[in-house]
């Protein structure tokens, strides 16, 4: 059974212009343990994908289709039932840690909250799990930190704090959307590193967002690439970077600055923008961009079909 | 915490004093003395009088007696009401003036806090567009309109409720005045307090309390109460001000012997050192408030404490 | 290194943009019409400036006829006094008009007045910077914790009941809302290209203000406009209610009011109507300047 399996998933909004569709039929599952990298521009539907597994869209938002965690079916639940699952068994972090923590309540408030709700502890154990996971996720001083409020801390340190607190109730599941983008490269990669440890510490699985193909290699074990809400290619991390086989994801991957190779391979940008998701084009969503665009790429979408048994991809190409 | 206190402290007796030297260089300046509307009297009687409010000093000794009178807590005789100090009816009408408002504020603030809350959580709902609509009639009637609308409804046609008189604060005499005081003020802070509620339920800090698995009333009362309420901290100063403006007319409307209509017999008599006195206490008060809003703000908001 | 892609990459950039290149202006009014509220407002706000200004002229009666036949009639088409007579059989259908026709000029003026200074006053502060900014806008912190319809009190007590005391009073008061949201508009202007490179060209500190600030700062001063005028009628309304503002005969809807309360028993409608009218223009003004600001702060709310 896998850990979080999703079937068909659609997310739409209503705003004054129409309806918009964000999440287009998504279908996707992960085992325990599993770390899965989900790539794509911004606007490619990415952190909505994940909002609409936690219940967190948007008041003009709705998800339908399935999305099964440990078997039971999230879309759907009623609010009170999917509290229980938040926080506890699926937790997330958010992409701009400058923002997220409540800056009217000391961090001692919002860490202990989780533990007195989720695992019943009292204020005492509450505060002492607290500062423990403070400790894990490097901070220093932790003891006398967590009486301050958010503004007395750094970026990075904040981004720390966020990650101790939704790790507090040990989640099967930790969903991290664009963790590092907001930091510093040096902290970028001192979050990465406290993430990678918690995870074989604690055997968790985690989703990452991330538009950031480097950090996706040095973590992930399969990676999902995301085009106007749309997979267009699932695959082992390793066979991505070695032999990508959809243009948009070779596009990505292009436009990575590389240390490591000779200077004559030139910086690629994909050209164009991404679509505009209320009007979407017939066929192909990334026909305007792509320099492989046959006639049926004007007509006909491409379905997501299995190239080998690790791999699916969405595009009439056969190879690439 | 203490410096800050401290600063807003000393931050208040400048806007204090430019209150009382405006006051003062107004009614100097205003044409004719204050014995004006009298008959003329004959000179020695007139450099009696003068001696006795001692107009004829100097403008700045005179000044500076009024400072330091003030700075004892003196206002000063009344022209009007020869027998009286300002302060014997300032002290007369406080006690009643401040129930009616003080009443009036606390209303404001509470029934205020809740409708907007419930608002901004029902949004776009029916109820939502009720409390809104309700709030937008609020601001549009005037408490000087409302106040004998109210009369005319539940105290001439009904005859529910007596149409004024104070009859020593009972009851019954109170609600017409606090409604008509209130409502609008109810109507200001409801709406206030929604679009802020609205703005802090779609913040990030709500999301992450939300992604936490924090049941809906600890994510409102918790964590977005408070900065939600801010903004309406802020408008409590001038909503002060403004029912204590309003207190005026309401008092005049119902009848009712609070410092208001003093204030206005006062200005239509031309009765200025009862007029001053008023004025120049009422800004100590607004002052005096508004330096305990801005404390109770600080309270509220960790990142200005320091 | 640019590449022929990179250029194609940009203009396809370029003709993104112009497609939804929809302007701030063209959007918000879209929006305002879409606002029922706020069209209807709009109707009924030129409907009855159009009474106040015309009608008058068009009736029998004058504003300060005094019928002493007719003293406190009900409303009737026989006799011609639609609205009915006041206390000392003065038609009140013109002296409701007449005293609209008051209201709302005080209320133009008196926000025209609020509105050159604040805007002044904010813009040099906003652009200036620095500590001119600081002092200037702790002078608006000082004045702002002065209770000043108080002031606007004496003002009458001691200068006698003047209405063009009344214009600048109420005018000087509404200044300071005004200066603050102006500064912190042209803070946040000063920072942009266009300024910056106005700056860069050699213009001007008083010409970048008027022909590139002032201009931007157009659609926050035409919501606070419409949220002006109503206060200032609200003031007027209150010192006339007072006895302290527009005098005999000449009158406003606040004075109407008070005139009105005094006899309530006997006389409701001379209370009623206009008690409606006063009413109903804030209501409109009110819902104009809710429904612009929605228009101009796409925020859907």
């Amino acid at each position: 059974m896998p850990l979080l399996e999703i079937n068909n998933l659609n997310t739409r909004f209503q705003t004054r212009d129409g309806e918009v569709s964000a999440v287009n039929d998504i279908s996707f599952s992960m085992e325990k343990g599993e770390t899965l990298g989900i790539v794509g521009e911004s606007g490619s539907g990415k952190t909505q994908l994940v909002l609409s597994i936690m219940g967190l869209l948007a008041s003009n938002g709705r998800a339908e289709g399935s999305a099964r965690f440990k078997d039971q079916e999230l879309i759907g639940l009623p609010i009170n039932e999917i509290n229980k699952i938040r926080g506890n068994h699926m937790a997330m972090i958010f992409q701009d840690p400058m923002t997220c923590l409540n800056g009217y309540l000391t961090i001692a408030r919002q860490m202990t909250e989780v533990l007195i709700l989720h695992k019943g502890m009292s204020m005492a154990d509450a505060r002492k799990r607290s500062i423990e996971m403070l400790d894990a996720v490097h901070i220093p001083a932790a003891k006398t930190r967590i009486d301050r409020y958010p503004h007395e801390f750094s970026g990075g340190m904040r981004q720390r704090v966020m990650i101790a607190m939704s790790l507090l109730c040990e989640p099967d599941l930790l969903i991290a959307d664009e963790p590092s983008t907001a930091l510093d490269v040096t902290v970028q990669a001192q979050i990465i590193d406290v993430m990678n440890e918690l995870k074989s510490d604690m055997g968790m699985s985690i989703i990452l967002i991330t538009h950031d193909l480097g950090v996706i290699a040095g973590i992930a074990d399969n990676v999902l690439v995301m085009y106007a809400g749309r997979i267009c290619e699932y695959a082992p991390v390793n066979d991505i970077y070695k032999d990508p086989q959809h243009p948009y994801t070779r596009g990505l991957l292009q436009s990575v600055p590389r240390l490591d190779s000779d200077n004559s391979s030139v910086l690629h940008a994909i050209p164009g923008n991404p679509p505009n998701m209320q009007h979407l084009p017939a066929g192909c969503a990334y026909q305007d961009r792509c320099e492989f665009k046959r006639e049926i790429c004007l007509t006909e979408r491409p379905a997501l079909r299995r190239i080998s048994d690790l791999r699916q991809k969405a595009c009439h190409l056969e190879a690439l | 915490m203490l410096r800050f206190t401290l600063r807003r402290f000393l931050g208040a007796w400048p806007t204090l004093l430019i209150l009382m030297t405006l006051a003062f260089f107004m009614m100097r300046a205003a044409p004719g003395g204050p014995f004006d509307t009298e008959k003329t009297l004959p000179p020695e009687i007139q450099a009696n009088l003068d001696k006795k409010y001692h107009l004829d000093e100097p403008l700045l000794k005179q000044y500076g007696r009024y400072l330091l009178d003030l700075a004892q807590g003196d206002f000063g005789p009344s022209f009007q009401y020869k027998d009286y100090s300002v302060n014997e009816l300032i002290a007369q009408g406080f006690p009643v003036s401040l129930r009616l408002g003080g009443t009036a504020i606390l209303l404001a603030f509470f029934i205020g806090c809740l409708l907007g809350t419930i608002a901004a959580i029902r949004q776009n709902t029916a109820t939502d567009y009720t409390v809104m609509a309700a709030a937008m009639t609020g601001i549009s009637i005037p408490n000087f309109v409302l106040a004998p609308l109210l009369i005319l409804l539940f105290a001439v046609h009904l005859g529910w409720l007596p149409a004024g008189g104070w009859n020593d604060g009972a009851l019954l005499n109170t609600i017409l005045p606090i409604t008509a005081l209130t409502l609008p003020y109810v109507a200001y802070i409801s709406r206030l307090m929604r679009s802020s509620m609205i703005e802090v339920l779609r913040s990030n800090p709500i999301r992450t309390a939300r992604a936490k698995g924090l049941p809906e009333h600890t994510v409102i009362l918790r964590h977005a109460m408070k900065p939600a309420l801010l903004p309406v901290i802020s408008f409590l100063g001038p909503a002060t001000a403004g029912i204590i403006t309003g207190s005026v007319v309401i008092e005049q409307i119902f009848g009712i012997p609070g410092i208001g209509r003093f204030f206005v017999q006062g200005a239509l008599n031309r009765d200025y050192t009862l007029v001053m006195g008023v004025v120049v206490f009422y800004g100590i008060l607004i002052i005096a408030f508004n330096f305990i809003v801005d404390v109770v703000y600080a309270l509220l908001d960790p990142k200005i404490r320091y | 290194m640019v590449t022929a892609k990179d250029i194609n990459a940009l203009q396809s950039l370029n003709s993104n943009e112009e497609i939804k290149g929809r302007s701030l202006w063209s959007d918000a009014t879209h929006r305002l019409k879409m606002n029922k509220a706020a069209v209807t407002s709009v109707i009924i706000l030129l409907l009855i400036t159009l009474m106040v200004i015309i009608a008058p002229s068009f009736s029998p009666f004058s504003f300060d006829e005094i019928d002493w036949d007719l003293i406190s009639t009900p409303p009737s088409i026989a006799n011609g006094h639609v609205f009915g007579t006041d206390a000392i059989g003065r038609d009140l259908f013109v002296r409701t008009l007449y005293g609209g026709r008051m209201s709302l000029m005080i209320g133009v003026i008196a926000t025209m007045v609020s509105l050159l200074i604040g805007i002044t006053y904010g813009a040099t502060a906003g652009y200036l910077g620095g500590r001119t900014d600081a002092i200037m806008m702790r002078i608006v912190d000082i004045l702002y914790a002065t209770p000043f319809m108080f002031f606007v009190i004496l003002l009458m007590v001691f200068f006698g009941r003047n209405i063009y005391l009344i214009f600048i009073a109420i005018g000087a008061i509404n200044w300071l809302d005004m200066a603050r949201i102006v500064r912190g508009q042209t803070l946040s202007l000063k920072r942009k290209e266009f300024v910056e490179a106005a700056i860069a060209c050699g213009v001007t500190t008083p010409r970048i203000i008027l022909r590139h600030i002032v201009p931007n700062l157009l659609g926050i001063v035409v919501v606070y406009v419409t949220l002006t005028i109503p206060q200032v009628i609200l003031v007027e309304s209150f010192l006339s209610f007072l006895g302290l503002g527009v005098q005999e005969p000449d009158t406003s809807w606040g004075a109407l009011v008070n005139e009105g309360a005094q006899d309530m028993e006997i006389a409701p409608w001379a209370l009623l109507f206009p008690a409606g009218f006063l009413a109903t223009t804030l209501f409109c003004f009110n819902f104009i300047g809710d429904g612009l600001r929605d228009a101009l702060d796409p925020k859907d709310r």
